[in-house]
Parts: C-alpha cells; structure tokens; sequence
C-alpha cells in the first residue's frame, strides 16, 4: 500500500481533511475560525489536485492549485475587510449574532 | 522490504501531523491557538507537496498560506475582541445546535463514501507528458512558468486583475468614515 507515489492515500488524506474543515464550520460560531476551517477545506481540495496530477503525470493540478491560492489570498483579504467591518458596526464575531440583514 | 520507504515514513508522519493539527484547530477555543495549529497543518501538507514533486506549489503554499493569510487572520483576531463575541456566551442556549450536529453526522458519512471511493476505485485516465523525469530535468518552477506564460496566459492575467479588485476592495471596506 506504501509506493512510491501515494496516491490513493493522498485522496484519504484529503478526506480526513475536507471533513474536519466542513465539522468544524458546521459547529464552530466564530466566524474566524469558520473562515480557517474553509481554508482548510480549499487546502484538501489542492492536496487532491496535486495527487491526482502527480499520479497522471501532468501538469494542470499545479496550475490550478495557483489559481486556487490566489483566490483564496483575494477571499482572505475581502473577507477579514469584512469580518473587521462588522466587528466595529454590530461588537461580535459570532456567526448567530449576525442578524443584520434579517430585518 | 521496500513495502515501507522513506518516503512513506515521511508522508505518514506528515500525514498524521495534518490530521492531529487540523483536529486541534478545530476545537481549540482560543481563536490564536487555533490559527497557530492551522500553521503546523500548512506545514505539513507543504511537505507532502514535495514527497508528490510539486516544488513550487510547496514554497508557494508556505509563503502564501502559512505566510500571508495566517498573518492576516492572526491580525485580524488581534485587531477584534474575542471575549465581547466569543463562543463562551453561556447565557444564551445553543440555537439550533441539535441541527449542526445532524449536518456534521451527515457530513461524517460522507467521508464514508469518500473513503470506500478511494479504496475501492482505481483512478482512470491517459497520463499526460509531464512525468516526473521530465519534469526534474527541467525543474518543476520552470515547467509550470512556462504554462503559466504560455497556455494559461489569460487566465493568470485574470488572477491579477483579481488581486488587484481585493486590495482596493479591502481597503474601500475597511476605510473609516
């Protein structure tokens, strides 16, 4: 099961790891802490493409997890522009308190 | 006895090290202490980019990633008061938490698929050219440059225009009136 390029273990691992980022953004209410676990969830999905990339030989998952990284910096920086703003209009970070738009 | 190499120790280890940090990010209650053990994940799963032979996504995940957007979500934490809206709020009982956790079962279960998919299911389709021998000859920074200038010219122009869309947009949002 251990060779050389491990790739169905890779696909495991990603697993693991797509589902503990999506518990944990289930569950937790700190909206930062959702926003790590979506990082982490993009990070399983690159560990996929990476994996799947190398075990096809090719070359499209690096560039398309160079794509996903940039995406994920623009997210990061909006979203914490974001998380700030509402910090100073509404004194919370927990996703329940987050009503504003509820009318 | 080449059933477990070094590189299989390695990726192991790492693999372990990603799984147990990720699980301590998740419950930690601290905000910072939960952005730190994100780091070590970051880490690892940088090294299981090298054992895979992706040199630079590896650089380019611990410089992007463990980098810049921890530092940021690190500011971030500091910048926002964590016990005014932390989750330590016992007063109030838990909305709706019965909900959470049935969509937390029923994402466990599909990691059960996940799991019997890639056990059970060999991974078809053609191997492309780049196979590991051409790619070190050449080396991996070089190879994906040259599709990134090349073959993926407008869409890494995209990229940029869409960095440059959330810089203003970051700072247009934040801007104190």
């Amino acid at each position: 099961m251990l060779q050389e390029n491990p790739s169905d273990l890779c696909f495991i691992l990603s697993g693991v790891l797509f589902t503990i980022g999506a518990v944990g953004a289930i569950l937790r209410r700190n909206v930062i802490v959702v926003f790590m676990c979506i990082e982490l969830m993009l990070n399983a999905v690159n560990l996929v493409f990476i994996a799947a990339a190398s075990a096809l030989s090719s070359m499209d998952g690096s560039i398309f997890v160079f794509f996903i990284m940039t995406v994920a910096a623009v997210e990061a920086a909006v979203g914490l522009a974001i998380f700030v703003m509402v910090f100073r209009l509404q004194d919370t970070v927990n996703a329940d308190e987050m009503n504003l738009l509820k009318g | 006895m080449d059933m477990v190499s070094f590189k299989g120790i390695v990726f192991i280890v790492s693999a372990l090290v990603a799984v147990a940090s990720s699980l301590l990010m998740v419950t930690r209650k601290n905000p910072i202490h939960s952005a730190l053990w994100m780091i070590v994940t970051f880490f690892a799963m940088a090294v299981i980019y090298l054992l895979l032979n992706a040199q630079f996504i590896a650089v380019a995940q611990v410089m992007v990633y463990a980098g810049a957007i921890m530092m940021l979500i690190l500011f971030v934490i500091m910048m926002v008061h964590m016990e005014k809206g932390g989750e330590s709020d016992a007063g109030k009982p838990r909305r709706s938490a019965k909900t959470r956790i049935a969509w937390a079962l029923i994402t466990v279960v599909l990691l059960g698929e996940i799991l019997l998919g890639a056990l059970f299911y060999q991974m078809t389709g053609q191997g492309g050219e780049y196979s590991v021998e051409v790619v070190n000859r050449v080396g991996h920074v070089k190879t994906v440059g040259a599709l990134l200038y090349g073959q993926y010219l407008f869409p890494f122009e995209i990229a940029s225009i869409l960095l440059l869309v959330g810089i203003v947009g970051a700072v247009v949002i934040t801007k104190r009136k």
